[in-house]
């Protein structure tokens, strides 16, 4: 482990000030410090911002939308009474997500920013552009059957790892962000970056921003009573997916009025799909138009290496998390959380 | 010669309860001291520098940076590593493995420690370590079974599986009206108990003490004094617990040699606790597997031929070749048999025994073969594997000490519900539309017989002190073992006292090949029997005594007191029988070990059925194991709980082989990139459901003095191939690779 200076602002101003080239924000850690210990990331500054105040609440503001501070832990985000009714999508994206202990220590604040699982990227003795400039992409020719095949370029074919993040895309988040030159709000899909030339670059944080929450516009809740998650991998729980698609849809007399679908795993970002909603606006929900949507979701993609398989697979999540957003959200949380065996009944509590 | 190694004794007042582990509360309270939690006054912490490359030359490291970071005292690289007395690389017992320590700038894995960093604090030598920055002359780094020829070997020693041939081969290959010829592949799989490998040496003069995770205290003991050039005797080292070892905790490994040269070099102890990414090269793991499996079966659906072709990986610079083919001798009774092994060299650690070496890797080919054969017939699996039950041992004709695995299959089937299974696949659907498949396998374990020692004292208040150096893994020895040690002196647990964990105690062999128990239980109540006979000499010599003068009747000891054997009016209790005699504590000793003409007489095996049931999603092939079955004869069981647990968790380590595990190489630079529990997976708490384990009952005079058989390892046989099997009727696809993952079922 590097020598890093560490300090514990207690202010958002004073963390902000504090901020020079090199330093990273501390949330829960989870992410960052196996970074650190891997060597991977050697910042110079850790700055915690966990004692910084006003940034773990969940309210609901005057004009019906949500905001969730960035220090709200992702425990305390999905067992949220407002938030699981009202999105309940974001809960079971967050539920399917690592682990209870990991949930309970992890900030929203740091799922928004964690880095690509790309195993080059956490092995600083390999060549990774997204780490380093210019140093080469040791994953094209290496073991990639889990990188991207959506929106990937030569320079680096790395998935952002998120299943919390393809739910905010799908429904419109804001993220606001505070920074030396002040405070401003990015709308959630432009947040993530996909790579083209400029992998490090990985989202639209400038230098020294700092990510003071997210809000959620009143439409999201529209979506309520039909929108899952659905997360394919390699075990039942406790681990990333190898695709994944929120999808929600808002029914007006049988008819779609309005949808939404993105796709996670797949790419830099989380892969929302326009496309796929404009085909599906004014139709009666029926697994054909769903083929259809998924496959408009899918139109685009391409092997970065050896991972053609999960074209087709992503096709099939993105298919049927549309069939399970419109048989209808579930009155309790599924055990298993956005899982193909979620439905199971009698399924114990642990997820 | 009898044909029956022990007369029959009573047995039973511990032995065979479901007692909790006795040393469970101070794991879970967290005073149970493991090797890492010593912390000696004046201690180093060293850290390894593991190769970042798999194959070449360290041409640089940066040895001033690295000591110039302030804490950092000490960096040992092979310019200045201090000589060994032994030859790192020699063979000198059987257990031996050729280890790296420092000796050339050679790289022959990745993951292979090219220094050791020596600090005041775990975080200097850390972070000397990083600085090292080491540069490499690079060779193409070999990591695939195809990367290197194959080579035959002579089949002797440790780590080289014999090749074995019983009846005529071609005879039944030409016979076969029926023949399944497949070729199955296993992936390599890296130990990883939760207590990852460490050490605490301090030496003092020429006297060395260790405190480490040890499943072999004396052996381990040996070979560092070997090392060293010390006496065996001056090693002491002290293993109380052990957080797992799966087998990589029985040899010395050249990270564990590199801290107690430290400890030497520097004069003060030195700590050293691999990080779980060091796990994954250095201390072995079960070598990667092709198999090719040729079986015949003639029109009554008897198998004429079961040929096992083995290829197995091994490391460049030693020979461990893991004994895959060896798992189809000794279970069907097939006409002819063949097992034959080839190797690979390639650029990895080298492989190690890992829970049920061969076997394991070797039961997921044949009980998928055999599934494949079943179908090809049209009958069913579990009706085929009654078809060629083998009454006696196939190939020599020996019977078996006892064999319930007819009971096996039948109480598990019952429980399990197979009757209706239907012959073809993709026929079950649940409520929810997922695919259901049922699919099941065999199991066998061999019984081995190690050779043990211990010591028994009946103190003159009537407790006793047994002690003996056993290994508890967490598999519950410091309990089973007691339970063993209490019965054989007639007395309830608490009035034992039971040392065990430390070398300076009696020798209690090699907590491997699910022999521990009856080994060093062996040994235990042969001790206990010691002490009871003098004791029993001395209360009939004793004209003060009511059991004067009853020699002849024998005695039997219950409860702290001794009885005639067929006189239950006649006792005396232990403390007043040792008063008498002077107050004297009785020491008694005992041996065991299995006589070879015993061995050589019968067939010894543990056997069980596996029945699984997975369900597989149509769409999106995610898979999952919802059920499991199996049921095992294992001899005596002497604590169900505790069996209970083994066998659970070897049909756990089933689904971990079948469905989870797999270390995978960067093909370039031939690092493992999933080396840590985010990337290797075994199966978590909802990966596992409805798992049963049956204990039939077994009882085995001649396996050993206890009729003890062993449970450590035969979980994982038979479960992978159920699985295997369950993932094909559910689905209609045969997977030959392990593990099977979704993208190997979406694209079948
Ligand atoms: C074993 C394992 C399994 C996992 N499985 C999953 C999974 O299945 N699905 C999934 O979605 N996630 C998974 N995760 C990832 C987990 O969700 C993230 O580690 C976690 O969300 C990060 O949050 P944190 O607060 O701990 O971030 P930290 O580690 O503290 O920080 C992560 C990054 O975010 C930056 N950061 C933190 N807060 C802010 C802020 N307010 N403003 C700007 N930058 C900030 C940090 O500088 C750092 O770069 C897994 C993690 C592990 C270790
Ligand atoms: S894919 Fe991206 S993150 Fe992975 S090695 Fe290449 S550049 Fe780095």
């Amino acid at each position: 482990m590097n020598r890093f200076d560490f300090i514990q602002p207690i202010t958002i101003e004073d963390a902000i000030a504090a901020w020079r080239p090199g330093a990273a924000w501390l949330g829960g850690g989870t992410n960052l410090v196996d970074l650190m210990k891997t060597g991977a990331l050697q910042p110079e500054l850790v700055i915690d911002i966990t004692h910084l105040p006003g940034l773990g609440t969940i309210e609901t503001l005057p004009d019906g939308s949500t905001r969730i501070g960035a220090l709200a832990n992702n425990s305390d985000l999905a067992h949220d009474p407002g938030i699981s009714r009202r999105f309940p999508m974001l809960a079971e994206a967050i539920l399917s997500g690592a682990s209870g202990q990991l949930r309970n220590a992890a900030t929203v604040g740091g799922n928004l920013m964690q880095r690509t699982r790309c195993a080059y990227f956490q092995d600083p003795n390999a060549a990774c552009n997204r780490r380093v400039p210019g140093l080469g992409c040791d994953a094209r020719e290496g073991e990639n059957a889990n990188l991207a095949i959506l929106g990937w370029s030569a320079s680096c074919i790395a998935t952002n790892p998120s299943d919390f993040c393809v739910s905010l895309a799908a429904l419109d988040a804001v993220v606001e962000v505070q920074g030396p030159a002040g405070r401003r709000e990015i709308a959630f899909t432009d947040f993530h970056h996909l790579p083209g030339d400029t992998p490090e670059r990985e989202n639209a944080l400038k230098p020294g921003e700092l990510i003071l929450a997210l809000r959620l516009p009143a439409e999201a809740a529209q979506f309520a009573t039909n929108s899952r998650y659905l997360k394919l991998r390699d075990r039942t729980s406790f681990a990333f997916a190898i695709a994944s698609a929120a999808a929600a849809l808002r029914l007006e007399s049988g008819r779609i009025a309005e949808a939404r679908l993105a796709l996670g795993a797949v790419a830099a970002k989380p892969w929302r799909v326009t496309e796929a909603e404009t085909l599906l606006t004014g139709h009666i929900p029926d697994p054909a138009l769903f083929e259809r949507a998924a496959d408009a979701a899918l139109a685009g993609a391409a092997p970065s290496g050896g991972n053609a398989w999960k074209i087709d697979l992503a096709r099939r999540t993105a298919a049927r998390a549309l069939v399970m957003a419109a048989a209808g959200t579930p009155a309790r949380m599924p055990a298993l959380p956005a899982s193909p065996f979620g439905e199971l009944t009698g399924e114990p509590t642990h997820a | 010669m009898p044909d029956i190694l022990s007369r029959p004794f009573r047995f039973g007042s511990n032995s065979g309860q479901p007692i909790t582990r006795r040393d469970g509360i101070a794991k879970v309270t967290g005073t149970a001291i493991f090797a890492a939690d010593n912390m000696p006054d004046r201690l180093l912490h060293a850290v390894i520098v593991p190769a970042g490359i798999a194959r070449g030359r360290v041409t640089h490291l940066d040895a001033e940076a690295a000591e110039a970071h302030p804490g950092v005292t000490h960096v040992i690289t092979p310019q200045n590593r201090p000589p060994l007395q032994g030859d790192p690389s020699a063979k000198t017992m059987m257990f031996s493995f050729r280890i790296e320590v420092l000796q050339d700038d050679a790289v022959r894995y990745a993951g292979q420690p090219i220094a050791m960093v020596l600090g005041e604090t775990l975080e200097a030598a850390t972070e000397g370590a990083h600085l090292l920055s080491p540069r490499y002359d690079v060779e193409p780094a070999r990591v695939r079974l195809d990367d290197s020829p194959s080579f035959a070997f002579d089949p002797a020693g440790f780590g080289l599986p014999a090749d074995v041939e019983h009846g005529d081969v071609d005879a039944g290959h030409r016979a076969a009206r029926w023949v399944v010829d497949a070729t199955y592949e296993t992936a390599a799989q890296y130990h990883n108990a939760m207590e990852t490998h460490a050490i605490v040496a301090e030496w003092d003069g020429d006297r060395l003490t260790l405190d480490m995770p040890s499943q072999a205290l004396a052996i381990s003991c040996a070979a560092y004094a070997f090392y060293f050039g010390i006496p065996a005797g001056n090693v002491t080292l002290r293993s109380p617990y052990l957080g797992g070892g799966f087998g990589s905790k029985a040899f010395a490994t050249g990270p564990q040699v590199l801290a107690i040269l430290a400890a030497r070099m520097t004069g003060r102890p030195v700590k050293l606790m691999l990080t779980r990414q060091q796990m994954f090269g250095p201390v072995g793991h079960r070598g990667a597997t092709r198999q090719r499996l040729r079986l015949g079966a003639d029109d009554r659906a008897a198998l004429t031929v079961i040929d096992h072709e083995g290829l197995a990986e091994t490391s460049s610079f030693d020979d461990f070749v893991e004994p895959a083919a060896g798992a189809s001798q000794g279970l069907y009774a097939a006409r002819a048999l063949r097992s034959t092994h080839r190797a690979v060299r390639l650029d990895i650690g080298t492989p190690g025994p890992m829970r049920a070496p061969g076997e394991a890797s070797g039961s997921a080919a044949l009980e998928c073969a055999m599934d494949e054969m079943a179908e090809q017939i049209g009958i069913d699996p579990l009706e085929f594997r009654l078809r060629n039950y083998a009454e006696t041992e196939p190939g020599t004709g020996r019977p078996y000490s006892s064999k319930a695995l007819r009971e096996c299959y039948m109480q598990a089937a019952e429980r399990f519900g197979w009757a209706g299974r239907p012959l073809k696949p993709g026929q079950m659907r649940d409520d929810n539309g997922l695919l259901v498949g049922w699919g099941m396998g065999t199991a066998l374990f061999p019984c081995p017989m190690f050779a043990a020692e211990a010591r028994a004292t009946l103190r003159p208040d009537g407790t006793a002190l047994v002690e003996t150096s056993a290994a508890d893994m967490g598999q519950g020895a410091w309990t089973a073992l007691a339970q063993i040690a209490a019965d054989s002196l007639g007395l309830p647990l608490e009035k034992l006292e039971f040392r065990s964990g430390h070398s300076g105690l009696p020798d209690a062999g090699v907590a491997g090949g699910s022999g521990h128990t009856a080994t060093a239980g062996g040994a235990l109540h042969a001790a206990g029997s010691d002490v009871i006979r003098q004791l029993g000499e001395i209360a009939a010599a004793d004209p003060a005594s009511p059991l004067y003068g009853s020699g002849n009747a024998g005695f039997v000891a219950r409860d702290g007191r001794l009885y005639v054997a067929d006189d239950d009016s006649r006792s005396e209790a232990f403390a007043e029988i040792i008063g008498r005699a002077g107050g004297a504590a009785i020491t008694g000793n005992g041996t065991a070990s299995r006589p070879p003409e015993d061995a050589e007489r019968h067939a010894m095996s543990s056997h069980g059925a596996v029945f699984a049931e997975v369900k597989v999603d149509p769409d999106l092939y995610q898979m999952r194991v919802t059920r499991m079955v199996g049921a095992f004869a294992a001899g005596r069981i002497i604590n169900p709980r505790l069996a209970e647990s083994q066998l659970m968790g070897g049909m756990i380590w089933g689904i971990s082989f079948a469905l989870h595990e797999e270390a995978r190489h960067d093909p370039r630079t031939g690092r493992i990139v999933n080396a840590d529990f985010a990337g290797y997976h075994v199966p978590v708490n909802a990966d596992v459901r409805g798992l049963e384990v049956i204990t039939v009952h077994e009882d085995d005079p001649y396996v050993n003095a206890l009729g003890i058989k062993g449970v450590g390892e035969i979980g994982i046989t038979g479960a992978v191939g159920a699985i295997a099997n369950a993932i094909w009727h559910a689905t209609g696809k045969r997977i030959r690779r392990f593990p099977i993952r979704i993208e190997d079922l979406s694209t079948a």
